[in-house]
């Protein structure tokens, strides 16, 4: 990362090259710096090809499904009867993550050449690139970045377009966000059908993320064998990974390193540890809809998709989120499910229910109220929202509260029993 | 079972069903009720209250019923641990911010949050009463319409009426997470002609008529197919009943008539039913008794009538309701057959308001059930001529049109519901039973016949107008009475050919086609 701090000798800059650099924003500036070249080449090749790089290049998406970026473009239909479209998914509200944010801030004809490619190979002739509403500086950015670029003639009759969203975490899931973009209410529609069967105003749709986008263009440049080789670990695990580090450690911000690196180096290392006299307690490596390792999992963890799943987690968005041991996980809970409670789209009953009522039940356990029953109920309700609704929101509140209780039951329990003072819950 | 139909298991029950069939459609067929909130068969799929969660073999988790379609092979179980716990769950979560108002809500007896927490809910809450539950005030929708907040479940299938099918979305999902309630747009109220159907959508009782507001208790009604007498449209209705009164009409499901709606102007098209001014004992002019009509018994005022009708010769004209059931107007011809007659009907016209969604449904503009009938029987619409013709007839028989004043040399003979001042000048007055108050048939404007239910017992004498005219044939020597409007319909399937072959049975209860459909477009002619 190259902002605000120089990068750390043991990350890979790729993403992230250009980060502090304002030259790279400027159409010329990238062009400058190599950029649009992945573009000119991805021009002379077939659909099919462009998409059988990426496939080669394992490249997996980084919004936090990690589903294999080459393999969704392949679900496109290739004999094309009905408009494509490419929704690029700029809405980052994941608390804990803010990647996305400086991919566009720094490197703006990044992303937006990877969103060429990708048009190209999934044969849209119209991309939509979703910025989070609260992205003002940005947007500015792109809307100026997307100018020069249309000024230059750079992607020919293919129309890029920003949407910007009103606010709501939801329109992060990609199908809330294709109603959003269609001027609905940004629910999560059920699926099937799929979106590359029937996405934003019913054609065919592929909604990609920020940083799988701006990852392309190197993949396109440098080969997908230079991609593939980049793994610390478990080989389906490719390239590099931005991870948004952020919490009680002395030196937060945006790392880039090679899949598969621990999380341990990440957090003693290259984020200069917690604050001195202080120890780690816990960590959510993936942004908040993730469930919380305690400190000897993170310790272990390699941050990689199955590094994580193989400590009882996800890599999810790469935002992470630490908390040494002055952190009330109990307070940082209630946070956490309050957060989701206030984002529920409202469709589904076991979301819209019981995020609000998990809520209640930790902010009354904070209030000194709370019951030794209350610790099964939430196990139970948090089971009950689990896998069984339209998107994930639910499953999401559940992870934290599930895996919180299961590793820092005692600190629940210090409320409990009265054993720790109450804190004013605000 | 065919080979075109794919054929699945649920819980155990082989069933064989088309191509595209949602599971939830295809339980029913094997007698398994999943139960339900925001689906509706009348509506787009929503898959939002996650009730209907059932195991499907192969299937990593449990799948929606109402969004899944049938698979050739498919095994579905609905009553397995996992999807008992799931759907107990989801009752609970519905139930936490409930007002439990059971007791002062319209919707007891008849609610389906009611049915299913009994069903398969959970016996207490673990919602602890220290909880604040949601409140939001009551809220005025409309003409008709009020929104109870607190008891919403929010299954959206109110939004998705407005905006599917009425094609006017005024109603929405406000806010978000717990907070979320149903709003309607700032500057419009819910007054869309066919917007009452949301209450009857609303599965609990959120969504109250302000007609029907703690007039009664859900388990106090009867309940009588019927068909709304409101436009030509002939939707089939449920008249409710309480102590006879008709207190609610609502819609009963007719894929080929109206699906699962009624508009507005059927649903309120009920309060004269049970008017209490009715006639309620046949009256008779004496002979020499002047312009004074005396009360009698039904032999007297057979045998009367039947001398007036023995003594014409001539010509005879019939002014008809065509709110009158297809088997009196067929009685009523027959009466006047041996003679040179004219029979006629008028329609009171309006407004065509049309559901947006559905194919040929709409409030129709003509606003009477039984046109069609009157027609297929030789009837005509030129009630000028028939009124012209009676100046000079021996005989002018009055069906239920208390309004039409008769200027004739002849005799005039009234059946019907009300006294009018014209129905004073009558020689014989038969009181009648009206739609509620006796069996009978109606024939759509598409052509389709279909059966309607005795609901109350008519006041006093009053006797259904098939019986009535049955009798005075009776009396004449022509045919024996009919004890039912069954018989009735089968002597009008003898003898009018396009109800050849058929019977009360063979209509079954969405009744058949008896005449072509009209032109969608074509102008309807009145005289």
């Amino acid at each position: 990362m190259g902002y605000p701090h120089k990068p750390h000798p043991r990350e890979t800059v790729v993403l992230s090259r250009y980060f502090g650099d304002p030259e790279a924003k400027t159409y010329k500036g990238w062009a400058k710096r190599g950029g649009y070249e992945a573009w000119q080449q991805a021009q002379t090749m077939a659909p099919a090809a462009i998409t059988d790089v990426v496939k080669e290049s394992g490249l997996r998406g980084r919004g936090g499904a990690g589903f294999p970026t080459g393999l969704k473009w392949s679900f496109m239909p290739k004999d094309k009867k009905k408009p494509h479209y490419l929704c690029v998914n700029a809405d980052e509200s994941e608390p804990g993550t803010f990647k996305d944010r400086e991919i566009m801030r720094w490197t703006p004809h990044a992303l937006l050449e990877g969103t060429a490619i990708a048009m190209r190979a999934i044969q849209a002739e119209v991309a939509y690139i979703y910025v989070r509403g609260e992205f003002t500086e940005p947007y500015a950015i792109m809307e100026r970045a997307l100018a020069e670029a249309n000024a230059a003639r750079a992607f020919g009759d293919l129309k890029i377009y920003l949407h910007r969203g009103a606010g709501a975490y939801i329109c992060g899931e990609e199908t809330a966000l294709m109603n959003s973009i269609e001027g609905k209410r940004g629910n999560p529609r059920i699926k099937p059908p799929f979106p590359a069967a029937f996405g934003v105003f019913g054609m065919p749709t592929t909604i990609n993320n920020v940083e799988t986008l701006a990852a392309v263009p190197h993949i396109m440049k440098q080969g997908a064998a230079w991609y593939k080789a980049m793994a610390l670990s478990n080989p389906k695990s490719t390239g590099t990974k931005l991870f948004s580090v952020c919490g009680h450690v002395q030196e937060p911000g945006n790392y880039e390193v090679t899949m598969g690196f621990p999380l341990k180096d990440l957090l003693y290392d290259l984020c200069g540890g917690m604050q001195p006299g202080r120890t780690l307690k816990a960590c959510i490596p993936g942004g908040s809809s993730v469930p919380i390792l305690n400190r000897e999992e993170s310790e272990r963890c390699l941050l990689d998709y199955e590094g994580c799943v193989e400590q009882g987690t996800m890599l999810g968005s790469g935002g992470v989120i630490v908390f040494d041991d002055t952190a009330d996980m109990v307070y940082q809970i209630m946070r956490l499910a309050r957060f989701y409670a206030h984002e529920s789209c409202a469709q589904c009953t076991q979301c819209r229910e019981g995020t609000a009522w998990t809520t209640k039940i930790i902010e009354r356990i904070l209030a000194g109220q709370g019951k030794t029953s209350d610790l099964d109920l939430l196990l139970d309700l948090s089971e009950n929202m689990t896998g069984k609704t339209i998107c994930v929101l639910s499953d999401s509140c559940a992870a934290p509260v599930v895996s919180g209780i299961k590793k820092f039951r005692h600190e629940f329990e210090d409320y409990i029993t009265g054993r720790k003072r109450t804190v004013l819950v605000a | 079972m065919p080979e075109d139909l794919v054929k699945l298991t649920i819980d155990g029950v082989p069933v064989g069903v088309p191509k595209g069939t949602l599971v939830i459609e295809a339980a029913k067929q094997a007698g398994v009720l999943v139960p339900h909130y925001c689906y509706h068969p009348g509506l787009p799929v929503a898959g939002v209250c996650r009730m209907y969660l059932v195991e499907i073999e192969k299937a990593p988790k449990l799948q929606i019923a109402c969004a899944t379609q049938v698979a050739e092979g498919m095994v579905v179980r609905t009553q397995t641990a996992e999807a008992k716990s799931a759907r107990m769950g989801v009752l609970e979560l519905l139930l936490i911010n409930h007002p439990l108002d059971c007791p002062i809500c319209d919707q007891s007896g008849e609610c389906e949050l009611q049915d299913f927490t009994f069903q398969e809910g959970r016996p207490a809450t673990r919602y602890s009463p220290e909880y604040p539950k949601r409140f939001n005030p009551v809220e005025d929708f409309g003409p008709d319409v009020l929104y109870v907040p607190n008891r919403c479940i929010l299954c959206t299938r109110c939004v998705r009426f407005m905006e599917d099918v009425a094609r006017e979305p005024v109603l929405n999902v406000s806010e978000r997470g717990d907070r979320a309630y149903i709003g309607v747009h700032p500057e419009a109220r819910l007054d869309h002609p066919w917007a009452g159907n949301v209450v009857d959508l609303c599965p609990v009782g959120s969504l109250l008529s302000k007609d029907f507001l703690h007039k009664a208790r859900a388990w106090e009604l009867d309940k009588t197919a019927s068909i709304c007498s409101g436009c030509s449209q002939g939707c089939n209705v449920t008249l409710d009943t309480r102590d006879n009164v008709v207190v609610r009409i609502r819609p009963r499901p007719n894929l080929e008539v109206n699906q699962y709606f009624i508009c507005d102007h059927g649903r309120m098209n009920y309060r004269w039913m049970n008017r209490g001014d009715r006639i309620e004992a046949p009256l008779v002019k004496r002979r020499g008794g002047g312009a004074e009509l005396h009360v009698v018994d039904w032999d007297e005022a057979l045998d009367r009538a039947a001398m007036v009708l023995r003594g014409a010769r001539g010509r005879a004209v019939a002014l008809v309701s065509p709110k009158a059931s297809t088997e009196a107007l067929f009685l009523a011809r027959e009466l006047l057959a041996p003679f040179e007659w004219t029979g006629a009907f008028q329609v009171v016209m309006g407004e065509e308001a049309p559901l947006a969604a559905v194919p040929n449904l709409a409030l129709r503009a003509e606003r009477a059930p039984n046109g069609t009938g009157a027609e297929l029987l030789g009837y005509i619409r030129n009630y000028a001529a028939a009124l012209e013709a009676a100046e000079s007839a021996a005989v002018v028989l009055v069906l239920d049109e208390p309004e039409t004043t008769v200027k004739t040399p002849g005799a005039l003979l009234y059946l019907g519901t009300m006294l009018s001042d014209a129905a004073r000048a009558a020689d014989v007055v038969l009181p009648i039973a009206n739609v509620a108050e006796e069996d009978g048939t109606f024939v759509n404007r598409d052509g389709r016949v279909q059966r309607y239910f005795q609901a109350k017992p008519p006041p006093g004498m009053a006797r259904p107008a098939w019986w009535v005219l049955a009798e005075l044939l009776a009396v004449l020597g022509r045919g024996e009475p009919v004890a039912s409007a069954s018989d009735a319909f089968d002597r009008l399937a003898q003898s009018v050919a396009p109800f050849a072959g058929l019977s009360y049975a063979a209509l079954e209860m969405t009744g058949k086609q008896v005449a072509a459909r009209p032109a969608p477009a074509a102008a309807e002619v009145t005289a």
